[in-house]
């Protein structure tokens, strides 16, 4: 039997189900292993034991009655990014340090009710705007395969927790990037669904036309179950679509005979590291042995994605981060003189230098005399962008590339450059099919010099059964997903042995 | 030198829904501050809108009744800007796309003349909350229940051109909007809010002039005021070689005068952009459909019909159809009693001045339409006269049971029995031979001596047709 802690959640139900451990068991095991590691990784910011030792307890009796769903019991991880009753949601920021929010958010309520046991919450970039997880009030995450290296962003928490294997999956968000960059740089299966898959309600905005819930695991068939579990319809979300959930697991196994894949040429370009190049040329070789055809296609507007972004993005993100003014909640400055004191001292000392950063630009796209030249031409750019997926979809099946042109860069080598373009640029290939509002994913495609590369693929709209169907295939096939950071026994962290 | 005052309203109505605009928090006027505030309305990290498709229904039932064309597509916007009782830090609302389109208003002034004005949109918005400065020392109370409640805000084209004009149109309005059941249009309560653009111009000029903005006038004697001593102030500030500064005033009633509220260093600018957490409203023609078939018949068209059907003065029609409490009240009384003009003349005259006196609706009156209607049926059979029928309604309003009984238990049956009234009138000539000799001699004024006379003698029931006859015959001899 694998040791429980290296089982991913297909199989931890199953070992629950044939009673090899208990729920409270794995649970407390996963307890024991944040507590040896967390210090050092940063992964969570806040680990919720004593709820989580009470919901497997409640779970191990739902197993013994015969109430059990498929996933009761399983334990797991939340982006602290999701609203959850009673536990601190404070989303990376000092803003929201101190606050408990009084409901759940829908993913939340959907994986309780699926019986699912959540350990703590992930730490993350602050307000989820980061590519390596250093903008967070609770400071940087560390990437379990190279403790001098980040974890990506902004789900650096989720990915780091996930492969350090301190939880087997975790919940994420993705705006620009943030579930397959950080998925690519620890070695994991990421997806970010179709926009509106999954319900917002709860899922604390950052930029809401482009923000979108999803997982890292360390398989396909993992990413699956979570991905079905928290998906489907929801009227607390006006942007939520209403469209049935597939059975995910059930088309996991279709051969890939004939499958078009497509190769953008802008995402094989300059820029690109021709060693993580080569391997991800060597997973399509592995596609095209599985009878699938390769085409390569052209993104024409790529390289306007990351500017149009950053217009769109910050411009959302100005009017959904305004509500944390001091009044109702969150952080208020000692002693305000007046209003205008309240809101400027409360603002500057609770939001982090990115976060001003974005909110300046998004505030400067908005306003009159520039709203036309930057809001109203990013959307158009955006509309350009969608039109050559649609394009390149009326010829292919699905594209696939790099995640990221390289492996998981060094702490500091970027955030202390004081250059954010170089940050931003992290996101080049993702961050095009936010704006388009597809579904995208990451999987491990090789090692790098001991680090992994992350193949993206990205489908048409609510082709998430078919990425999920291609991306198992794929580990079927190769054993990339399944390699843990360092060598030796379990994932080589101290304390493992 | 003659001058022309050009207005432009801007009407905040509040829409009569259960819930708020975005979340499902009761509107309920007067609770305990925080008490009807959702995590939407606190602005709580993660919460999403959600759009009440009643406030919907009510802007395009709006936007039919006006004649105006319905936005296919109306896409909400985010306005913002910071104050504490705007929780979100941007108020949604509808900048390009309203659901409400060009309409017209038309509406007639008292002297007989009708105007149509130009509506040029109407667009769905959340209220804010409410700061409270009094109730705490040192500190602002802030009170959410009103936060997030909609809106309709009603936009006029600058063609009203006096104080008069706009209050019509803003009565007109209001009749509207209670005919349509969108709003209780309490002024008092804040219900239906009105902004004034004012500008004067020299008569004659095609250019505007600069306007100011009167903001929050809350009655309709208000916004007369307001008006005609803003326009008074700007030609006293042009005659005077001054210039009009465009600007945001508040019209004080105790001091009767507008001034300028504190501007700020700098204009504002709401940086709108489109609400990501709506998607744009797609209106179709079936939708439109559905909401007309629920449009009751509108004021103007149930004036028209009451002159066609009733044969009622243009007058008559327009005020009984100007509130369709009474427009209803009218029909019953006059479908059960089968006159018309005479229930117009009853419904307009004695009951309206009983409702005003006691400031009732007409829906709380203290005669019912059936009630009126059977005090008219005794009028028509000659059971009482007109005179008489005044004094049964008194009762009828103080409570003292239905026409039939009041005239039953007062005895105020009308004498039509002939022999009865001529044994009256003989015995009054007999006793007058003085007066019948001025009659006869050509001083027939005398007449109504003696028609007074009997009436006296019969306490007011003998039936005047009948007692105009017989005395004409006997006074002749």
């Amino acid at each position: 039997m694998t040791h429980m802690m290296n089982q991913g959640v297909a199989e931890l139900a199953q070992s629950l189900a044939r009673k090899d451990f208990s729920s409270v068991e794995v649970t407390q095991a996963f307890l024991d292993r944040i507590q040896l590691h967390n210090n050092d990784l940063n992964a969570f910011v806040t680990i919720t034991g004593e709820q989580a030792l009470a919901q497997a307890k409640t779970a191990d009796a739902m197993r013994a009655a015969g109430t059990a769903g498929p996933w009761t019991g399983v334990p797991f991880a939340h982006k602290d990014i999701f609203c959850t009753a009673g536990v601190r949601t404070a989303c990376g920021s000092r803003m929201l340090d101190k606050f408990i929010a009084p409901y759940n958010a829908t993913v939340v309520e959907k994986l309780n009710a699926a019986g699912m046991v959540m350990l703590g919450k992930t730490n993350m970039d602050e307000f989820a705007m980061g590519s390596s997880n250093e903008t967070s009030w609770y400071g940087p995450v560390k990437n379990p395969w190279d403790r001098t290296l980040v974890p990506g962003g902004s789900s650096g928490g989720s990915a780091s927790a996930v492969a350090a294997h301190l939880c087997p999956a975790a919940t994420a968000t993705d705006t620009g990037g943030s579930i397959r960059q950080p998925a690519a740089f620890c070695g994991l299966t990421g997806i970010k669904p179709t926009y509106g898959r999954i319900s917002r309600w709860g899922m604390i905005a950052f930029a809401s036309s482009l923000d979108q819930a999803g997982v890292l695991t360390r398989s396909a068939e993992d990413a699956a179950i979570l991905l079905h579990t928290m998906s489907g319809f929801d009227p607390k979300d006006s942007t939520s679509v209403d469209l049935p959930v597939p059975d995910y697991l059930a088309t996991l196994d279709k051969p890939l005979k004939g499958l078009r894949i497509g190769l953008p040429k802008q995402h094989f370009a300059e820029g690109l590291n021709p060693q993580v190049e080569k391997l991800i040329r060597d997973a399509l070789a592995e596609f095209e042995k599985q009878g699938a055809i390769l085409k390569e296609v052209s993104l024409d507007n790529s390289h306007l994605s990351v500017s149009a972004y950053y217009v769109i993005a910050p411009a959302e993100a100005s009017a959904n981060l305004s509500r944390y003014d001091g009044v109702r909640y969150g952080h208020r400055c000692d002693k305000p003189v007046d209003l205008e004191d309240m809101y400027k001292r409360s603002r500057a000392e609770g939001f982090g230098a990115e976060v001003k950063r974005r909110i300046m630009v998004g505030t400067y796209a908005l306003t009159a005399g520039f709203y036309d030249a930057y809001y109203i031409k990013a959307q158009k750019i955006r509309r350009l962008i969608k039109d050559d997926f649609d394009r390149a979809f009326s010829e292919v099946d699905v594209i696939m590339g790099p995640t990221s042109p390289h492996t998981a860069f060094a702490l500091g080598s970027k955030h202390k450059q004081k250059d954010p373009v170089a940050m931003y640029l992290e996101d080049i290939y993702t961050i095009a099919v936010n704006l388009a509002g597809l579904p995208g994913m990451s999987i491990p495609a090789g090692l790098l010099n001991g680090l992994p590369v992350g193949l993206q693929i990205v489908g048409r709209d609510f082709s998430e059964g078919q990425l999920l169907n291609i991306a198992h295939r794929f580990q079927q096939a190769t054993d990339w997903h399944t390699r843990t950071p360092g060598v030796g026994a379990g994932t080589g962290l101290k304390g493992d042995q | 030198m003659a001058w022309e005052t050009v207005i432009g309203l801007e009407v905040h109505v509040q829409l009569s829904t259960k819930s708020k605009l975005f979340s499902g928090s009761s509107t309920e006027f007067g609770a305990a501050p925080n008490t009807q505030a959702s995590m939407y309305d606190l602005a709580l990290p993660g919460t999403l809108p959600v759009l009440n498709g009643e406030a919907l229904q009510m802007a395009v039932k709006f936007g039919l009744a006006i004649g105006a064309g319905i936005g296919k597509k109306s896409v909400f916007d985010r306005k913002n800007y910071f104050y504490p009782d705007l929780p979100k830090g941007y108020q949604t609302s509808q900048l390009n796309h309203p659901t409400v389109g060009k309409g017209s208003l038309t509406f007639t002034l008292d002297d007989g003349t009708s105007r149509t004005i130009g509506v040029t949109r109407a667009h769905l918005e959340e209220d804010a909350g409410k700061s409270l400065h009094e109730l705490f020392p040192q500190d602002t109370g802030i009170d959410l229940n009103r936060a997030g409640t909609p809106l309709l805000e009603i936009v006029s084209e600058p063609e009203l051109r006096s104080a008069r004009e706009a209050v019509a149109y803003l009565k007109k309005l209001h009749s509207l909007i209670l005919y349509l059941g969108i709003s209780d249009g309490d002024m008092s309560q804040g219900s239906m809010r009105c902004d004034a653009n004012v500008s004067v111009r020299k008569l004659g000029d095609t250019q505007f002039g600069t306007r100011t903005e009167i903001k929050n006038i809350n009655s309709f004697r208000f916004v007369e005021k307001a008006i005609l001593i803003e326009a008074q102030r700007q030609i006293d500030l042009i005659e005077d070689g001054g210039r009009v500064v465009q600007e945001t005033r508040l019209y004080d009633p105790d001091k009767n005068e507008t001034r300028s509220m504190r501007s700020k260093e700098v204009a504002n600018d709401y940086r709108y952009f489109p609400e990501p957490d709506l998607l744009p409203i797609i209106i179709d023609d079936a939708y439109i459909e559905a909401v007309g078939a629920t449009l009751p018949e509108l004021p103007d068209v149930k004036a028209a019909r009451f002159q066609q059907q009733y044969g009622l003065s243009g007058y008559d029609a327009n005020v009984l159809a100007a509130n369709r409490d009474a427009a209803d009240f009218y029909e019953a009384a006059a479908a059960e009693c089968g006159d018309a003009k005479l229930t117009a003349n009853w419904v307009t005259g004695d009951l309206q001045a009983v409702l005003n006196k006691a400031e009732l609706d007409i829906a709380c009156s203290p005669v019912s339409a059936s009630a009126l209607a059977g005090l008219i049926k005794r009028i028509k059979d000659n059971t009482i006269s007109s005179k008489i029928a005044k004094t049964v309604f008194e009762a009828m309003v103080a409570g003292e049971g239905s026409a039939d009984a009041i005239i039953d238990s007062r005895g105020l049956r009308q004498v039509t029995d002939s022999g009865a009234i001529e044994q009256m009138i003989t015995a009054i000539i007999a006793a007058n031979p003085k007066q019948v000799e001025q009659y006869r001699s050509g001083q027939e004024k005398v007449f109504t001596f003696f028609v007074g006379q009997v009436m006296k003698e019969s306490k007011g029931k003998a039936n005047p047709t009948q007692v105009n006859d017989i005395l004409l015959q006997k006074l002749k001899g």
